[in-house]
């Protein structure tokens, strides 16, 4: 018959010689084997003190930008809604009152912008269509919770800290990859 | 009239060591737990139980207060008296075997001499096999009492197993008694750690190999876990115990593989003998307090060290399939162990009487 590798090879079935048939020599060699893997170094990470580090494209929990003066990026166009292959936000457009300049940088802003974070797919649609800069993808993810209501992530939880209030914050939101741009 | 003196304070020593004795090995057993579980993870590349406080050292309290919590189910079929004095009784087989197991030379407290060792009977070895063979009972009375046919077939796997090796067992002490002389234990490990003297290692490999294998067996650890393999026959004969009756009977194992490896120690490796280091003169400059607490720590490392052993052969050597434990037991072990008697007793009775031809 043809191989079809060079790979293969044919079972040994030769009857065992007394040095084999003592046994002992074989598990020396095992029990050496396991002793070795006892003094390896373990590829454990251990999570919660350490992370591993995400690579410079992970897309994980969305953030709602901030300019230099900290007001809001969002003018609430629904661009990023309209863009969303799984229908995971929605938003509530609402008008610049006076005297909220410090607060929101267009006259239009988002009085309420609500993202499913069971829906979303992280795909990155969102940052892609928004003209404003207003969301980009983040990395870190969704944290576990209890009840499905906790992963519906409001504006609360998504805006960035404010540059101007606070600033160590705001540099950690910012993240590495948007440091680097 | 013939007065009983009881000596108060003998009864009080004896009362004081009986309690730090089990006290030690309940304590040594709970952190066998924590060992074979980070050993595990060593030896498979993970690290272990590492949560539970600093290197996950409050692992075992945590693991008890688990089994204390947990439901206490006995089965309505079951012989109720009998279920309860199962694990009893096998965590009073494997405490019991302490008694005689010297663990250090003397101390002198408030003037007294005391003896680390809580009975010096002349019959020490015969009272450990003694009670190592009453261990069978804790597992046929739990295995049985379930009323379980899985539970009683485990059972009968794991009392005829060490039945068996029982007497390999016996028969390769037997070759070191001759060697000794004596049935004490005391006086087996004076022999050894008296200038000049040899551990019994040396005089008795094959001997020891034999016992060291054996030892695997009574203990019902891998390669010999056939009573209660968990992955591929039933659980075993504690298969319907649940809380802390499960508990003592897990327990009750590593106190027997912690029992058998200070027996080791003492029997093959000179028992609380320091090596290289020459006692008396010790005791002459240290005092006779430090040194016996130097010997029992040279019998714990000793000890600690087979209790290793006992981990790493369990994370290396698959399960034997019960006819070749068998044939391991009956066919290799026993006629091995007769013939190491049988060059023992030559060399010994030549060594006595002379070459008579």
């Amino acid at each position: 018959m043809q191989m079809l590798t060079n790979r293969s090879k044919a079972v040994d079935r030769h009857p065992m010689t007394v040095w084999e048939k003592m046994y002992l020599p074989a598990i020396a060699k095992g029990m050496s084997i396991t002793l070795s893997h006892f003094f390896k170094k373990k590829p454990t990470i251990n999570y919660p003190e350490e992370t591993r580090p995400f690579s410079p494209v992970f897309r994980g929990l969305h953030i709602l930008n901030r300019d230099e003066e900290g007001r809001e990026n969002c003018t609430a166009c629904g661009l990023c809604a309209v863009a969303c292959p799984a229908e995971a936000i929605t938003m509530e457009a609402a008008e610049r009152k006076e005297g909220e300049e410090h607060l929101y940088r267009e006259e239009k802003y988002a009085a309420k912008y609500e993202i499913n974070m069971l829906r979303c797919i992280f795909c990155g649609l969102c940052e892609e269509a928004c003209p404003k800069d207003a969301i980009y993808l983040s990395e870190t993810f969704a944290p576990s919770n209890y009840k499905r209501e906790g992963f519906i992530y409001g504006k609360n939880d998504l805006l960035i800290p404010d540059p101007k209030k606070e600033p160590e914050l705001y540099q950690k939101a910012v993240g590495e990859r948007a440091r680097k741009k | 009239m013939i007065q009983l003196a009881i000596d108060l304070a003998f009864v009080l020593e004896k009362a004081i060591l009986i309690g730090g004795i089990i006290s030690v090995s309940l304590l040594v057993a709970m952190y066998s737990t924590w060992a074979e579980r980070k050993v595990a993870g060593f030896m498979q590349d993970r690290l272990g139980p590492n949560r539970a406080g600093p290197f996950g050292l409050f692992q075992p309290l945590a693991d008890g207060l688990k089994l204390f919590m947990k439901e206490e189910i006995i089965p309505n079929a079951s012989n109720k008296f009998l279920f309860i004095l199962g694990p009893g009784l096998a965590m009073m087989t494997a405490m019991m075997t302490s008694a005689v197991i010297p663990w250090g030379k003397q101390i002198e407290i408030f003037g007294r001499t005391v003896d680390l060792q809580i009975a010096d009977i002349n019959i020490g070895i015969l009272y450990i096999f003694a009670v190592l063979s009453m261990g069978v009972y804790g597992i046929m009375i739990g295995g049985w009492a379930s009323n379980n046919k899985f539970s009683l077939l485990a059972a009968l796997r794991g009392a005829s197993q060490m039945i068996s090796y029982e007497l390999a067992m016996g028969l390769s002490i037997i070759a070191l008694l001759m060697l000794t002389g004596s049935l004490s234990l005391k006086t087996i490990v004076e022999l050894q750690s008296a200038s000049g003297g040899w551990w019994n290692i040396v005089y008795q490999p094959l001997g020891f190999l034999i016992f060291i294998v054996c030892a695997f067996a009574e203990c019902n650890r891998t390669p010999f876990d056939l009573p209660e393999a968990e992955n591929e026959l039933n659980f075993g004969y504690h298969q319907e115990y649940s809380s802390m009756k499960l508990g003592f009977y897990l327990f009750a194992e590593y106190i027997n593989m912690f029992m058998s490896s200070v027996l080791m120690a003492t029997l093959y490796f000179g028992g609380y003998d320091i090596p290289f280091v020459n006692d008396a003169s010790l005791i002459e400059s240290m005092g006779m307090n430090m040194v016996a607490v130097l010997q029992g720590l040279s019998l714990f490392l000793k000890a600690a060290f087979f209790i290793f052993v006992f981990m790493w052969v369990r994370w290396t050597i698959p399960r034997f399939r019960y006819d070749q434990l068998m044939h391991l037991g009956w066919k290799v072990m026993i006629p091995l162990a007769l013939i190491n008697m049988l060059i023992t007793a030559i060399v010994v009775l030549v060594r006595e009487n002379g070459w008579p031809f």
